[in-house]
């Protein structure tokens, strides 16, 4: 870990920083305490003006997001998204692990500024030692006086409830999220009409906020919105968490001002990755987790700024930075993303539980020898099915100056069966000549 | 095949005490059940559909939806080695064949003496440590063929009981609301307006209530 | 099979550009409905418009701009507002679709020629009209086991299942049996039920109906026709009373099968499988085709087996029977109970010859088990949607609607569950409605007025009836939120008891709200059209009474009826005493269906001439003089009559066996036997003497009925005229005060019993289960009784050994039965001259071997 700003990781060293009584020597429920100083739409308008952008993918505006909850509509709910899952992400179990207080504190300070009064933390199943930090900080805070009843002496009171899951990546995207934790299959749900802040958790307006995204509320209400946006750039305040990984000399998840820092800096730079694995090069890289569309090495020097990353093509979604280098065969790397896309597709939608599917044996077929001539073109319009083109991807540019919008189309439900689309799209047009060769070489390879 | 325990029971009805809604507790509920026998017998999933207040279709049907539920029995320890493109890309997929020659066994399937079910499973989010794996979900990291042999005869000879329980067992920790500080377990139909939000903004508050 | 979305009025009107059209529709409708409206059908496979729209199968897809852009949509999910500029044409709409299709095919097996759904297969049909020419897949498709039997008359075939959520949707959301549901997940999910646990629901032929592809099919009918060779017409069920709408499909003068057909008003498309597979008793073994005798004309001692005999012998025997007891007792002599089956046209045949020719009132068609024709026939009728307006509140005062009636039970249960209806349910024991009633109260039987008394009145506060305050008070302030109009489902509520308390409690809920409407929750097929056409003492064709019969039915009827006659209960304590001569079984079962067996069966033996009109030899049967065989559902045209006052057309679709006639044709033959001209000579012309003579049907000429607009029937007047049967306050049933040793009894009806129909009809017979004795577990201690123990039962007509089972649902003090069951009929129990039957229970010592059956008394 590099030095500048540590907004969420601060506490990462600390070995024993999981319980209560390490937190609050080391600062914790700060926050909190300033937040209940405040009255809920002050809290609420400094978050606003923090501007704290959603860190589980999407990059929505925290604030704006809450201010969507109908005004007269009660109970609302808050549901804590901690099923990372994404290919590539690995930030939100380190936060759940080492920092848990740190998390319902935040999820705390959202619950006071939204009139919340119980509040699910929804814990990725695989994850046992996270399940075991959270549940004893909140048995802690429950304890002290932190969740409850009238929290600190004030008249705020609210239930925190850990919940966990049972192994299913789809369960991260948040009307399945809602779905999951009304005990059912987690099938995502129609937006328009199901957004969850008008109607989620028992079609009450409910708010689904990122592990990461909540993290950072207890430093921006102790130290203000200000403080906060003096940190990164304009669009993106504030610092983030990236996992980087693949074939770097040290893999790592590092905490970086967004918007200044740039993919290459976090790569190459000494304090961070120190570089590709020593007598190899860059092929390609993923910027933002399994669903983005692929980079390359002509795009090292973009700032990890959404807004930036969007306009070229990609998205830095979950925060997530896989490097490949010149060892790696794009089709096996395309055909293990598609087994994992079509592994987890929930079934609703047709083309995405069939078309993930069919992506997947053709990759598989290719691989094993059996490819055909006109395979190639077929996953292409196999894509353009699930999601129908122009597509965006960062090859696009060069053949067709007119830019696509991020996302793409979709003819399903959820983003999952385009996500599918969107390595496998950029790395056929980068590398279609790899497909070829595998095509008519007609023999397994492997990575 | 076995039903919940009383003890078990007594839990269940103390997880779905925190949902506003029993079917809530569904998925925590079937967790407890294969924490008991280590999968999901069928006359489990009729207790926790009782519990519930669901028909065990429901049950079968959410609980299939999910990775982590084994409709047959495993072996004490799954070993769940990732290969998805972090891990893969570090020897995720020759860790998986280190290990299924080892056991002698494919993913999916458990050795004959009962001890180890492997999978071959979608990223854990361990992806700076590659290659990884997790028996019975807890982790090891950037794990060589030597260390996966280590691993095998440390959980044969019990070395790692300490930090590996049986399967089916997820947090030791159970999470416990003392009573009397548990503070408004919300069920949907409870309209009330928040008391500090009221008191925040009384004329708001005043539209939004529909009774005290 | 139409699933065309039902008819709207416009209220809150739109514009948008349908394919370059400006088009107005309702604000919020459906794009895809309000697309077919206008003539533009969206191919799809999950959408259905009696279930919720889920979007998944994403066939529906088309290009909408709502401002931001066009771009692909589910058109059914997406609700209209105004300016949306719809293309259903566009290149990337019929790409999108093409694609779909082409996902769901890959998969799909290509049996179309050995499926029951070739030929009548969306995805068939779609596949030629949208689908892609030639398959890009070569790889393997997806395997399962072969069909595998998800309930005794349901087969899935997960190959061809494209996931479409409509049988599971339908299974959680309109049946309320949750039975199935999908498990694992992505391109592995599968339709499947628990282990052995089968999707035994009353209602799982809709799912083979609603299935898109030939995933789900229907036993009885597997590989027995393809569809191009079946005749179909559009009738209705007559199963039961609520009148379902059907299509009849027949091949080769055989009834195959029938499907619902989406009747707003009525069915919504769903029917019961008792309804759905009724027909099997068309052609089932032991259907009467040729009349049946003894050989000789009077009855006499020696006991001679029935045996076929000629028509003209058979009506000879009928009209010199009625003859001889006109000679020895006049009109009164003569007794007919039944007639609810048959059409109007044949009821109305029938009452003419008796009423209006022989001149006897005892006739009756009900069979003591429903209510008091005067409910029925004096007070407004309500419809089902009445009973269903969203917001509003509904009494129910009767048996388990879901047993007796399932289709007025999945109407009333979606008001519930989905329009925010408050349902109060006063049924006898916990039923089918109760999880979705605002507030189900069960009283004692004998007590049911004295709770409806406290409900209305206000009082004391306690508890009334075994009921507790807490509920009375919530039915109470319910029914002061109403808009004074209620709508009362009114039925029998137990065989056991009195319907005397039902009538009090009609009378207290008339006389305080003042916009009261009854709906009759009576089963049998067309009772309702029976009372209307005079089937029960005092009453003429159109609700008339007879006291005050209008000089039409002397001008037009060569006789009228001097007096009131008897009922069921009447005729049957008559003939049991002697007092009459001859007894008409009008399709009916006394034997089975009346609830005091041991009458029943004097009654039997002390007529002198039994004459039955029917379609099998039932136990009743068995004991006629002679049986005359007559025509059955779908073998002959007419109209029926449902809970409502619905006319509904039946048309014939198949030929009666052997030389079976209809009812009406039957009524003919044997007045002009007796030398009179009933005038009556086909179904359309007895419908024009109904629609002049009753005031009910005045406005309904047959052309009106017969018009395709009006497919979904046409409602007679319900409201009472001048002149009509009138309701009046009855005297209070007297009840007595419960003795401590002694528990009252509630016999009540399941769908499948031992009747006729169930037995005759292959999918249902051996559904009927068992009846055990049950009862509330707290009176377990007292009684020294153990859940699942046997016990002894002894009333003062019988006794019997049965298995005790604790119900929550069933009151306090009292032990319930389930009519015609296998093992046990309640009917040797009951004396139907008690308001109230009481039983007493002990509990058998435990004996060692437990098997033994024994039934009966
Ligand atoms: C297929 C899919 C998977 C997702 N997985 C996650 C996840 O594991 N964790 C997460 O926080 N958000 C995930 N998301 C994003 C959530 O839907 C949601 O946008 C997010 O939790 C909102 O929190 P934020 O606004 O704080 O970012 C996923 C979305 C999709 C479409
Ligand atoms: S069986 Fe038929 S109705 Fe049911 S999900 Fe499959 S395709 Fe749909
Ligand atoms: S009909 Fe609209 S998605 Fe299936």
């Amino acid at each position: 870990m590099s030095g500048g700003p540590r907004i969420v990781s601060a506490r990462w060293e600390i070995d024993d920083a999981w319980k209560l009584s390490r937190y609050l020597e080391t600062g914790g429920y700060a926050g909190l305490r300033s937040a209940l100083d405040m009255t809920p739409h002050e809290v609420h308008e400094e978050v606003r003006s923090a501007t704290l952008l959603g860190r589980g993918g999407a990059g929505f505006p925290a604030g704006v997001k809450w201010g969507f909850c109908p005004p007269d509509v009660w109970p609302r709910y808050l549901v804590v998204n901690g099923d990372e899952s994404e290919p590539g992400t690995y930030k939100d179990r380190i936060l759940m692990e080492r920092d848990p207080h740190q998390l319902i504190e935040g999820a705390l300070i959202c619950a006071y500024a939204t009139g919340i009064a119980q509040v699910f933390l929804y814990v990725r199943g695989e994850m046992a030692l996270a399940q075991e930090r959270v549940a004893s900080a909140l048995n802690e805070a429950y304890e002290a006086g932190y969740i409850g009843r009238r929290i600190l002496g004030t008249d705020f009171s609210v239930d925190v409830v850990m919940h966990w899951g049972a192994g299913a990546y789809i369960v991260g995207e948040e009307t399945a999220l809602i779905e999951s934790l009304e005990g059912d299959r987690g099938m995502p749900r129609l937006k328009p009409p199901f957004f969850p802040a008008a109607k989620g958790l028992y079609m009450k307006p409910t708010i689904v906020n990122n592990v990461e995204t909540l993290s950072n509320l207890p430093w921006i209400l102790e130290h203000g919105s200000e403080a906060y946006t003096t940190i990164g750039s304009e669009s993106s305040p504030g610092t983030r968490l990236f996992a980087i990984s693949g074939h770097v000399e040290r893999p790592g998840v590092h905490e970086v001002p967004q918007g200044v820092t740039t993919f290459r800096d976090l790569i190459y730079g000494d304090e961070y990755c120190g570089g590709i694995r020593k007598g190899h090069e860059l092929k390609m890289f993923i910027p933002g987790g399994g669903s983005a569309p692929w980079f390359f090495p002509e795009h090292l020097d973009l700032p990890l700024e959404g807004k930036v990353v969007g306009g070229a093509g990609s998205m830095l979604g979950s925060g997530a930075i896989v490097v490949m280098d010149e060892t790696t065969d794009a089709v096996s790397a395309c055909w293990r993303l598609m087994r994992f896309f079509s592994r987890e597709s929930c079934g609703e939608c047709t083309p995405c539980r069939e078309g993930t599917n069919w992506l997947e044996t053709i990759l598989r077929r290719i691989l094993d020898g059996q490819g055909r001539p006109d395979d190639i073109d077929l996953l292409l319009d196999i894509g353009d099915n699930i999601s129908p083109g122009p597509y965006p991807g960062p090859g696009w540019g060069a053949e067709n100056p007119e830019p696509v919008p991020f996302p793409p189309q979709q003819t399903t439900i959820c983003p999952l069966g385009p996500s599918a689309v969107a390595p496998l799209t950029s790395a056929i047009r980068r590398f279609r000549d790899e497909f070829e060769a595998k095509i008519a070489q007609g023999a397994a390879v492997s990575v | 095949m076995p039903r919940l325990t009383p003890e078990n029971v007594r839990r269940a009805k103390e997880i779905i005490s925190r949902y506003p809604r029993p079917r809530s507790a569904l998925i925590p509920l079937l967790h407890l059940a294969q924490e008991q026998d280590g999968w999901l017998t069928e006359d489990a999933m009729e207790d926790v559909a009782e519990l519930v207040g669901v028909t065990p279709a429901q049950v079968i049907g959410t609980a299939s939806f999910y990775e982590m539920f084994k409709m047959e029995p495993v072996g004490r320890y799954v070993i769940n080695v990732c290969t998805n493109i972090s891990c893969l890309l570090l020897g995720g997929e020759t860790l998986l064949q280190h290990a299924e020659a080892t056991l002698g066994i494919k993913p999916g399937s458990t050795t004959e003496d009962g001890l180890f079910t492997l999978e071959d499973v979608e990223c854990v989010a361990a992806c700076t440590e590659a290659p990884c794996l997790q028996v019975n979900y807890r982790y090891f990291y950037r794990v060589t063929n030597d260390d996966f042999d280590r691993i095998l005869a440390d959980l044969r000879d019990g070395d790692l009981s300490r930090d590996i329980p049986e399967h089916g067992i997820l947090s030791r920790v159970p999470q416990r609301i003392p009573t009397g500080k548990v503070a408004n377990i919300t069920p949907p139909e409870d309209q009330r307006v928040p008391v500090w939000i009221e008191r925040a903004a009384p004329d708001k508050a005043a539209a939004g209530g529909d009774e005290a | 099979m139409s699933e065309a979305p039902a008819d709207i009025e416009i209220t809150d009107p739109v514009t948008i550009t349908l394919d370059g059209r400006q088009v107005v529709v309702q604000r919020g409708a459906l794009l895809i409905d309000a697309c077919e409206r206008n003539g533009v059908y969206i191919p799809r496979f999950c959408y259905h418009p009696r279930m919720r729209p889920v979007g998944m199968c994403r066939m529906c897809l088309v290009e909408v701009d709502t401002g931001r852009g066009a771009s692909l949509q589910p058109s059914c999910m997406l609700q209209c507002s105004s300016d949306m500029v719809v293309d259903t044409q566009s290149d990337k709409t019929r790409k999108a679709q093409e694609g779909v299709l082409e996902f769901l095919l890959l998969n799909h097996p290509l049996d179309c020629p050995v499926c029951d759904r070739g030929g009548e297969c969306p995805l068939q049909d779609q596949t030629v009209g949208y689908g892609p020419g030639e398959t890009r897949f070569v790889d393997e498709k997806r395997h399962y086991e072969k069909p595998i039997a998800i309930s005794r008359t349901v087969l899935l075939d997960r190959e061809r299942c494209i996931l479409c959520d409509r049988c599971t949707r339908f299974a959680k959301e309109v049946a309320g049996d949750p039975l199935i549901d999908f498990q694992d997940r992505g391109s592995r999910t599968q339709v499947n039920t628990f282990p052995n646990q089968p999707f035994a629901s009353y209602f799982s032929g809709n799912t083979v109906q609603i299935c898109p592809v030939g995933a789900l099919t229907a036993e009885p009918y597997r590989f027995k026709a393809r569809p191009w060779d079946l005749e179909i017409v559009e009738s209705s069920c007559t199963t039961c009373s609520v009148g379902c709408r059907v299509t009849i499909q027949s091949s080769r003068n055989q009834v195959l099968r029938c499907l619902g057909v989406d009747s707003d008003p009525v069915n919504w498309g769903w029917l019961c499988d008792k309804g759905r597979y009724g027909v099997e008793a068309l052609n089932a073994e032991g259907r009467l085709g040729v009349p049946l005798g003894r050989g000789r004309s009077v009855k006499t001692d020696d006991e001679t087996a029935l045996e076929e005999v000629s028509w003209a012998g058979a009506l000879r025997t009928a009209a010199d029977a009625i003859t001889s007891a006109l000679d020895r007792r006049g009109p009164e002599g003569v007794a007919v109970i039944g007639g609810a089956r048959l059409t109007n046209e044949a009821q109305y045949a029938w009452v003419k010859l008796l009423k209006g020719v022989i001149g006897t009132d005892n006739l009756d068609a009900q069979l003591g088990d429903g209510i008091p024709a005067e409910i029925v026939l004096g007070l407004p009728l309500a419809t089902i949607d009445d009973a269903c307006r969203p917001g509003s509140t509904t009494v129910v005062v009767s048996g388990d609607p879901k047993e007796e009636l399932p289709i007025l039970y999945l109407r009333l249960r979606h008001a519930a569950v989905q329009d925010g209806v408050n349902l109060i349910e006063i049924g006898p024991k916990a039923g089918g409605l109760t999880p979705y009633a605002t507030v189900a109260m069960h009283p004692l039987p004998g007590e049911l007025a004295d709770l409806v008394r406290a409900v209305v009145g206000g009082g004391a506060g306690g508890a009334v009836a075994g009921v507790d305050p807490a509920s009375i008070e919530r039915a109470r302030s319910l029914l002061a939120d109403t808009d004074g109009e209620m709508t009362l489902v009114v039925g029998r509520r137990s065989l056991s008891e009195d319907t005397g308390f039902t009538a009090d409690a009609v009378s207290v809920l008339v006389s305080a709200y003042d916009k009261v409407r009854i709906l009759p929750a009576l089963r049998r097929a067309n009772v309702l059209g029976a009372l209307t056409m005079g089937m029960a003492p005092g009453v003429l064709p159109g609700r008339v009474a007879l006291a005050a019969a209008p000089d039409a039915y002397s001008t037009r009827w060569p006789a009228l009826p001097a007096g009131r006659g008897l009922d069921t209960t009447g005729i049957l304590t008559a003939a049991a005493e002697g007092r009459i001569d001859t007894l008409i079984l009008l399709g009916a079962d006394p034997l089975t269906d009346f609830p005091d067996r041991d009458l029943a069966e004097r009654a039997l033996a002390g007529a002198r001439n039994v004459i039955a009109v029917d379609q099998f030899v039932n136990d009743s049967v068995r004991l006629a003089e002679v049986v005359l065989p007559a025509a059955g559902f779908a073998e002959c045209a007419g109209t029926t009559t449902n809970i409502e006052g619905r006319i509904l057309k039946l048309e014939q679709s198949t030929t009666p066996p052997g030389t079976a006639r209809p009812d009406w044709m039957i009524a003919a033959e044997l007045a002009a036997e007796l030398g009179s001209d009933l005038g009556l000579d086909s179904v359309e012309q007895i419908w024009k003497e109904i629609a002049e003579l009753s005031p009910s049907h005045v406005d309904l000429t047959w052309e009106m009925l017969s018009d395709p607009q009006n497919r979904d029937g046409l409602v007679a007047r319900g409201d009472p005229l001048p002149g009509s049967v009138r309701f009046e306050a009855p005297e209070p049933t007297a009840h007595r005060a419960l003795d401590s040793y002694s528990l009252r009894l509630v016999a009540t009806r399941k769908l499948y019993d031992e009747g006729t129909m169930v037995g005759r009809c292959r999918s249902c017979a051996g559904l009927a289960e068992e009846t055990a004795l049950a009862m509330n577990p707290h009176d377990f201690e007292r009684l020294g009784v153990e859940d699942g123990g046997r016990v002894t039962v002894s009333s003062k007509r019988g006794s019997t050994v049965i298995e005790a089972r604790g119900e929550a649902g069933v009151p306090r003090n009292s032990v319930a039965l389930v009519v015609n069951a296998p093992n046990f009929d309640v009917g040797t129990l009951i004396d139907a001259n008690d308001a109230v039957n009481e039983v007493r229970v002990e509990a058998l010592q435990s004996v060692a071997g437990e098997t033994g059956s024994e039934g009966g008394s």
